[in-house]
């Protein structure tokens, strides 16, 4: 994974339609046709409800449903930078608290917010899978183990534009 | 000369890439020829960025390795064995390497993951090449005799699964692999999507011989990129081999895999929810009867096994099911691929047969605490697992030894607390995880863990202790009893195991201020 991948298309109603008209025959098509539509513009555009309901022939509601019901898929347009840090048991046995503390004051965010400036969203996650080298964080994609909370504002700023 | 760094992402997560990185810059400044290759982990996470060379006595390990370690290894001539403060010996004789016994693990780490040819060279194809001369009934006779349970929690006969699938009138079939892996304290999928992928799809495709499926789906969490992209590639590898596709390897029987990615619902790990969400849904739990073994994806008959239960299928059918057998107690046969975390010296992935005791594991394999502090705790069986004291590190690990004690295996996870843990904080995250992370479909569930979390507090702040403790025990009992999946069944085990071994926690809140009781 490469830290340059961040950044996203700006919606275009066409673009969405093209891609989900390439993906609604797959079996059980809303999930795949909402991963790629949140990779290329970061979110789910309202604009891509009834798209999306009208190839897979569900309702609006049923669509809408899918979306708020995972964690993962947003409504509006996220900050550049995602943050996930772990708080699930591992990764508390070994410090996250601290760790999840020292993001909030660095970004000025409570978990499950937006930085001051705008640029990172902080996300709390549970397991990333890096248990052996907890505390752990995502940044981008990225994993990050055997975080302390002082490496944590470097880890920052090395994604910093 | 040839030098091995993992590019596992637990690997890389500590530096494994900048190792990379420097090692080859410093080859080149020295103009040095040498190969390096990417390999999965061993699992020995305390030991990494661990970078390994070949030898003529084998391979010879160094770490953990950091980017200004490397001109030093250069100047040790590492890349012939020499000696350093970092050089670990031959991996084989690595103490906590000795005592295990891979099976499902024993090419992660060894090899580089997406090359056929050095998975070939490692036995890799010959249980498919051996299924593909038996019939369905005589691959899943194995499987049976094997003995091999589910790794993914509930532990059921994979063989019986089989069978049931088997059993069903011909027609669309289906082979789920559950990569979900949403158990804190569990990355055995992870390590092995990443390490030996085609392990993966070679358990899969036996599965859909056994049981006339030619179609299977990998479902992936979305907090493993890196495993999705290794499966993506190993997948388009096999299909370009005809090892996957029309004739897998030109049988005549077609067996092909797509990968599908979740998106961040711990619930899609049960597999109900996990075919309804594959069925581009939310993830909500299905009532059952029919079984998914019946009725399952797209209301077709289905088998989903857990990713470690199906990459183990392949060594049973190449080595004999006896082989497998022999390895274990009980009912309980075979290797348990055990993940050591949290406040542990040595953290890590440990694969040993069942029957080994917790104590070996947390102890023997991981050398008690990081901190150094006393062991106060282990939680064995991920978020929805019981908590043990240090004085039941005697439990072996074992299905029914662990359940008899109160508690259950799960995928393999132990995630270890020093005596600073407040076990009223960890019983009151397992209701919080609950309530987060319910479905919605019941309310003992869905109300129950958001009521148990405010009764928990209340408990904690000493307020009207004897009608709070009450009911919570009511709480507990109507979410075991009245749940509808083991998301609200299993919640009360962690906080129930905390209430009984750690009473003293809930005692008073005195003791976060450092009073003892
Ligand atoms: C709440 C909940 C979460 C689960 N999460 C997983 C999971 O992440 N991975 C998994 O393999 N099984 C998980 N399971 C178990 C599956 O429902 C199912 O038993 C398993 O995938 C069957 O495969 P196996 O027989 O090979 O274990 C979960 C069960 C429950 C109740
Ligand atoms: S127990 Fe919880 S997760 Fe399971 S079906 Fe009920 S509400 Fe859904
Ligand atoms: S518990 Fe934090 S990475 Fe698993």
């Amino acid at each position: 994974m490469d830290k340059a991948t961040v950044g996203f298309a700006p919606w275009d109603a066409a673009a969405a339609a093209t891609m989900i008209a390439e993906m609604q025959d797959l079996p059980g098509a809303c999930l795949p046709i909402l991963h790629r539509l949140q990779g290329e513009f970061g979110y789910i555009h309202d604009e891509a409800v009834p798209l999306i309901a009208g190839a897979l022939a569900l309702s609006l509601a049923e669509v809408v449903g899918v979306i708020e019901f995972y964690s993962d898929f947003r409504r509006t347009p996220p900050a550049v930078h995602q943050v996930q840090v772990c708080l699930a048991e591992s990764c508390q046995a070994v410090g996250s608290a601290a760790l999840a503390e020292r993001l909030t004051e660095v970004l000025g965010t409570e978990i499950g917010g937006r930085s001051a400036d705008g640029r990172f969203d902080l996300r709390p996650v549970y397991c990333l899978g890096n248990c052996a080298c907890s505390p752990a964080l995502m940044i981008d994609g990225l994993l990050y183990g055997r975080v302390t909370p002082d490496r944590a504002p470097q880890l920052l700023a090395e994604v910093w534009p | 000369m040839s030098a091995w760094i993992p590019g596992d992402s637990g690997a890389c997560s500590v530096g494994a890439d900048d190792v990379a990185r420097a090692i080859a810059a410093e080859a080149e400044a020295r103009g040095l020829p040498a190969d390096f290759h990417r390999n999965g982990s061993r699992g020995l996470y305390w030991l990494e960025p661990m970078v390994e060379v070949d030898t003529a006595g084998g391979r010879v390990a160094y770490g953990p390795v950091t980017p200004a370690d490397v001109p030093g290894l250069f100047d040790a001539a590492f890349l012939e064995g020499g000696a350093h403060p970092l050089r670990l010996g031959l991996v084989a004789d690595i103490p906590e390497f000795a005592r295990q016994d891979r099976v499902t693990f024993r090419r992660s780490g060894l090899i580089e993951p997406l090359s056929i040819d050095q998975y070939r060279a490692e036995g890799g194809f010959a249980g498919l090449e051996a299924a593909l001369a038996m019939t369905p009934a005589a691959i899943i006779e194995a499987v049976t005799a094997s003995g091999l349970r589910g790794r993914g929690g509930a532990g059921f006969p994979a063989g019986l699964k089989w069978q049931t699938v088997l059993d069903q009138p011909a027609g669309p079939k289906y082979i789920v692999c559950n990569a979900d892996e949403g158990d804190s304290g569990t990355f055995a999928d992870r390590m092995l999507m990443e390490g030996d992928p085609f392990s993966i799809l070679e358990g899969m495709t036996i599965a859909g011989l056994a049981t006339g499926a030619a179609e299977g789906y990998l479902y992936i969490r979305s907090e493993y990129p890196a495993a999705a992209l290794a499966m993506a590639d190993a997948i388009q590898l096999l299909q370009d081999a005809g090892y996957l596709g029309r004739s897998v390897m030109g049988s005549g029987r077609a067996f092909d895999v797509q990968v599908r990615i979740g998106a961040g619902a711990y619930i899609c790990g049960e597999e109900t929810a996990l075919l309804e969400s594959l069925e581009g849904k939310k993830g909500v739990i299905r009532p059952r009867p029919p079984l998914p073994a019946v009725q399952g994806l797209f209301g077709r008959p289905t088998v989903v096994n857990n990713t470690l239960t199906l990459a183990t299928v392949p060594a049973i059918l190449a080595g004999g099911a006896d082989a497998y057998a022999a390895h274990g107690v009980g009912r309980s046969r075979g290797t348990s691929v055990m993940q050591l975390a949290g406040n542990v010296k040595r953290p890590g992935l440990f694969e040993v047969p069942f029957g080994v005791t917790l104590d070996e594991l947390v102890n023997g394999c991981g050398g008690g605490t990081a901190s150094g502090r006393p062991l106060r705790a282990v939680q064995v069986g991920g978020p929805l697992g019981a908590y043990f004291p240090a004085s039941m590190l005697d439990t072996p690990i074992d299905y029914e030894a662990v359940s008899e004690r109160g508690g259950m295996l799960g995928h393999g996870g132990v995630v270890v607390f020093d005596d600073t843990v407040d076990m009223a904080r960890q019983a009151r995250f397992a209701m919080e995880f609950c309530a987060i992370e319910s479905c919605g479909k019941c309310t003992p569930c869905r109300i129950g863990s958001t009521r148990g979390v405010e009764v928990i507090d209340r408990i904690i702040a000493n307020e009207e202790r004897t009608m709070n403790f009450a009911l919570l025990d009511d709480l507990l009992e109507v979410m075991r009893d009245g749940s509808l999946c083991g998301l609200g069944g299993l919640t009360p085990l962690p906080v129930s195991s905390a209430l009984r071994h750690f009473p003293e926690d809930f005692a008073r809140t005195a003791r976060h201020e450092g009073v003892t009781p």
